[in-house]
C-alpha cells in the first residue's frame, strides 16, 4: 500500500494526530482532558496551517455536536477525549448513529469510573462505546497496541467511518497514547471519500450494503437531518412501527453484516497452540512477551490480538475456540470483553483482570498461562 | 404587494396547535429570508428539540439539521466553521436554548461566530406538557409548579448581550413587521445575533393560567409589552414581569 515513508519517534497521541491529518481530517472540536490532550494541542497547531478548522468547545457535549455539524458540510471531522468526556459524548454518539454521520472519536482510556485516576491506565470504556448511548446502534471501534497503530488505525477509523457512515472510535489506553516509539508515516495511503451524490434518498434503504449516499449542506439537496426516527428522505416518522424497525435494523446491519470487511485480528503462534490469549490494546504487548517466554520452553501457547473491538471479530474468535482447549483473556478492567469471547466458544475461558491503574505485566500473564497449562 | 411564500415550505400544514405563535414566527422567518434573497442552497437551519425546533424542520424547504435537546448552537458552530459560505440560522425554544442549552447559548454569543439564533419564547416547555422553563414568569402555573413558579426568569436578550452578542432584539409575534425587520437585521449582522420572539402557547401556558381563550392570551401578551423608555421607569423586578421590546444592540 505504501511506497515512500518517513520514520520518526513520536508519542502515541501525536501519531494519532498525524494519522488524522493523513486521513484528510479538516475539522477538530474538543475539550481538554488528560490523557488525550496532546492530540488536541497538536491539531490546534497543525490544522489551521493546512486550511482546516480547530475549535475548543465549552464541553464534550458541544464538541461532538460541532463535529457532527461539520461532518454534514462534507468535512472529515473528529474529536478526542477520555472517559469523563466520553460519558458526555454518549448523547452525540446516538445522534451520529441514527443520522448516519461519519466522525471519528479517539478515546484515550484512563482509570474510571468518574474522574478515577486521570493519569493512570485502564480499558474501561469498551462497553460504553458499544452500548453507552440508549437504543441499538453499532459503532466501529479499533484498538491500537503501538504508536504505529495509533497512526494506522486512526487512518483506518476515518476510512471505515466514511465507508459505512458511522461514528468510528480509536479506543486506545493511556499507556499507548503516551508511549514513545518509532513510527513510519506512509506517504501513499488509500483514502475513502464520501459519496455525496444528490438525488437518491440520503437515508434510503435500497443500497445493498445499507449505506446511502450522503450529500452535504450547501450541495442543494435540501437535506432533512433529524435524530428522530425518519424515512428515507428524513421526514420524521415518530409513530410508525415499521419505519422505526427498518431504520434501527439497517443502521445496525450495515456494520454487523460487514464484520468480515471491518474486523481485523493479529495472530501469533496459533498454528499448533493448545492454549491462547485473546487480547487487545496495550495488554497485547505483555501477552506477546509472556507467550514468547513460554514458547522458548516449547509450550504450545499462542495469542490472538483483536485490532477491532466493534464489531466484535466473530469469525476469528469462533475459529480459535475450535482449535484451542483453553483461552485466557487479560483485561485492564473487570472483564468487559471476556463475555464476548465466552459467548462464541465452547472451550474453557479464564479471565485475568486488573484495575489498579497500572498495565498488566508479562509475568502475570505468563504465570496464569502456566497454571492453565499444568 | 404580497408574494407567495409557499415555495419555501416543504409540507402543506404545520403540526402546531391552534393559536400557537410558532406558526406566525415561521411565516415571519420565511418572509425575512425571502426579502433578503439569500441563496437557498447556502441556507442552513439548525434546531434543537421541542415544538419550536419544528419551525424549520420539516417545514422550510432548505437544508435543516434537527439536533438533540439544547445543543443546536453547538451543532451550528461546527457547520458554520466548516463551511463559512453557509448562512446559519438556529431556531429553537426557550427551554431548549436557555435551560438545557444555556451554556452553548452564552458561549455562542461569546465566540461571536456569524450565525443568527432565534428563540421562540413561549415561557414554558410546550412539547412535553407545560413544565417550568428558565423563562417562566414568577407566579405562572405550570405542570411542575402547580402553585406558581418561584424563580426569576432569564432576560434572554440581556443574557446574550452580556455574553457578547453582536445584536439582540425582542418582539411579540403579534408585531410581525417589526419582527421581520429584526430577523433581517439579525441575519445580515456579522457575528452572533439573537432574536427573541414572544410566542404564546395556549395549550400549555394559557390553559394553566386562566388564559384559555386565545384572544385573551394574545391581549395579555400585548399588554405586557413595553418599550425600553417605559422600562427605564421600572425596577429590575418590575421589568421581569413585562416584555421589554425593541432592539438591544446599542451598548
Ligand atoms: C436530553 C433531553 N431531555 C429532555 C427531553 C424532553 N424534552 C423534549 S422537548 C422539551 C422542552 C422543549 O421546550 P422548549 O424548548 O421551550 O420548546 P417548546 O416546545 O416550548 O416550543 C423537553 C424537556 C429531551 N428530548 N431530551
Ligand atoms: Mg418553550
Amino acid at each position: 500500500m505504501s511506497t515512500k515513508s518517513e520514520r520518526l519517534i513520536l508519542m502515541g497521541n501525536q501519531a494519532a494526530a498525524e494519522g488524522a491529518l493523513k486521513a484528510g481530517c479538516s475539522f477538530y472540536a474538543g475539550y481538554p482532558i488528560t490523557p488525550s490532550s496532546e492530540i488536541m494541542e497538536m491539531l490546534a497547531r497543525r490544522l489551521p496551517k493546512q486550511g482546516g478548522v480547530f475549535i475548543q468547545m465549552e464541553d464534550e457535549l458541544a464538541s461532538l455536536a460541532a463535529v457532527i455539524g461539520a461532518a454534514w458540510t462534507g468535512a472529515k471531522a473528529m474529536t478526542a477525549t477520555s472517559g469523563p468526556g466520553l460519558s458526555l459524548m454518549m448523547e452525540g454518539l446516538g445522534y451520529a448513529a441514527i443520522t448516519e454521520t461519519p466522525c471519528v472519536i479517539i478515546d484515550i482510556q484512563r482509570a474510571g469510573p468518574a474522574t478515577g485516576q486521570a493519569t493512570r491506565v485502564g480499558s474501561g470504556d469498551l462497553l460504553q462505546a458499544r452500548y453507552g448511548s440508549h437504543g441499538d446502534y453499532c459503532p466501529i471501534a479499533l484498538s491500537p497496541w503501538s504508536v504505529q497503530e495509533m497512526y494506522d488505525l486512526t487512518i483506518r477509523a476515518f476510512n471505515l467511518s466514511e465507508r459505512f457512515r458511522v461514528p468510528a472510535f480509536v479506543l486506545a489506553e493511556e499507556a499507548v497514547g503516551h508511549l514513545r516509539e518509532t513510527v513510519r508515516l506512509h506517504d501513499e495511503i488509500a483514502l475513502v471519500e464520501r459519496n455525496r451524490e444528490v438525488g437518491p434518498p440520503p437515508f434510503g434503504h435500497d443500497q445493498q450494503d445499507g449505506v446511502p449516499p450522503m450529500p452535504a449542506f450547501g450541495d442543494g439537496a435540501n437535506l432533512m437531518v433529524t435524530g428522530s426516527t425518519h424515512d428515507e428522505w428524513g421526514y420524521r416518522k415518530v409513530e410508525s412501527p415499521e419505519q422505526h424497525a427498518r431504520l434501527v435494523e439497517r443502521i445496525n446491519r450495515k456494520v454487523l453484516d460487514h464484520e468480515a470487511e471491518i474486523a481485523e485480528v493479529d495472530a501469533h503462534f496459533l498454528d499448533d497452540a493448545q492454549v491462547a490469549v485473546v487480547t487487545y490494546g496495550f495488554c497485547g504487548r505483555s501477552a506477546l512477551a509472556a507467550v514468547k517466554a513460554l514458547r522458548a520452553q516449547n509450550l504450545r501457547v499462542g495469542m490472538l490480538r483483536l485490532k477491532t473491538i466493534w464489531p466484535f471479530p466473530d469469525q476469528a474468535v469462533r475459529a480459535l475456540g475450535k482449535s484451542v482447549r483453553h483461552i485466557l483473556v487479560p483485561e485492564m478492567n473487570l472483564g468487559q470483553l471476556v463475555g464476548q469471547v465466552r459467548e462464541r466458544v465452547r472451550c474453557e475461558v479464564t479471565q485475568l483482570n486488573q484495575v489498579n491503574g497500572e498495565v498488566i505485566v508479562p509475568a502475570d500473564i505468563e504465570a496464569r498461562l502456566r497454571e492453565i497449562i499444568s | 404587494m404580497t408574494r407567495s411564500m409557499e415555495h419555501w415550505l416543504r409540507v402543506p400544514h404545520t403540526a402546531f396547535c391552534p393559536g400557537c405563535g410558532h406558526g406566525i414566527l415561521l411565516g415571519a422567518l420565511v418572509r425575512a429570508v425571502d426579502e433578503l434573497a439569500i441563496e437557498r442552497k447556502n441556507l442552513l437551519f439548525v434546531s434543537g428539540i421541542g415544538c419550536a425546533a419544528w419551525i424549520p424542520s420539516p417545514n422550510i424547504e432548505v437544508d435543516t439539521l434537527h439536533t438533540v435537546h439544547g445543543r443546536a448552537v453547538a451543532y451550528a458552530t461546527g457547520a458554520k466553521l466548516a463551511n463559512p459560505k453557509l448562512t446559519v440560522i438556529v431556531v429553537s425554544g426557550d427551554g431548549d436554548l436557555s435551560s438545557i442549552g444555556g451554556n452553548h447559548l452564552i458561549h455562542g454569543a461569546r465566540r461571536n461566530i456569524d450565525m443568527t439564533v432565534i428563540c421562540a419564547n413561549n415561557q414554558i416547555y410546550g412539547m412535553t406538557g407545560g413544565q417550568t422553563a428558565s423563562t417562566t414568569p414568577v407566579g405562572a402555573c405550570t405542570a411542575t409548579d402547580p402553585e406558581g413558579s418561584q424563580y426569576r426568569p432569564f432576560d434572554l436578550c440581556a443574557l446574550v448581550n452580556a455574553a457578547g452578542a453582536a445584536y439582540a432584539a425582542r418582539w411579540p409575534v403579534s408585531a410581525p413587521r417589526r419582527l421581520i425587520a429584526s430577523l433581517k437585521t439579525a441575519i445580515q449582522t456579522e457575528g452572533f445575533s439573537f432574536v427573541e420572539a414572544i410566542s404564546p402557547c395556549p395549550t400549555q401556558f394559557g390553559r394553566r393560567n386562566r388564559l384559555d381563550d386565545v384572544t385573551a392570551l394574545y391581549d395579555q401578551m400585548q399588554s405586557l409589552c413595553i418599550t425600553r423608555q417605559e422600562a427605564e421607569t421600572l425596577s429590575k423586578q418590575q421589568r421581569l414581569e413585562r416584555f421589554v421590546i425593541g432592539e438591544f444592540n446599542d451598548d
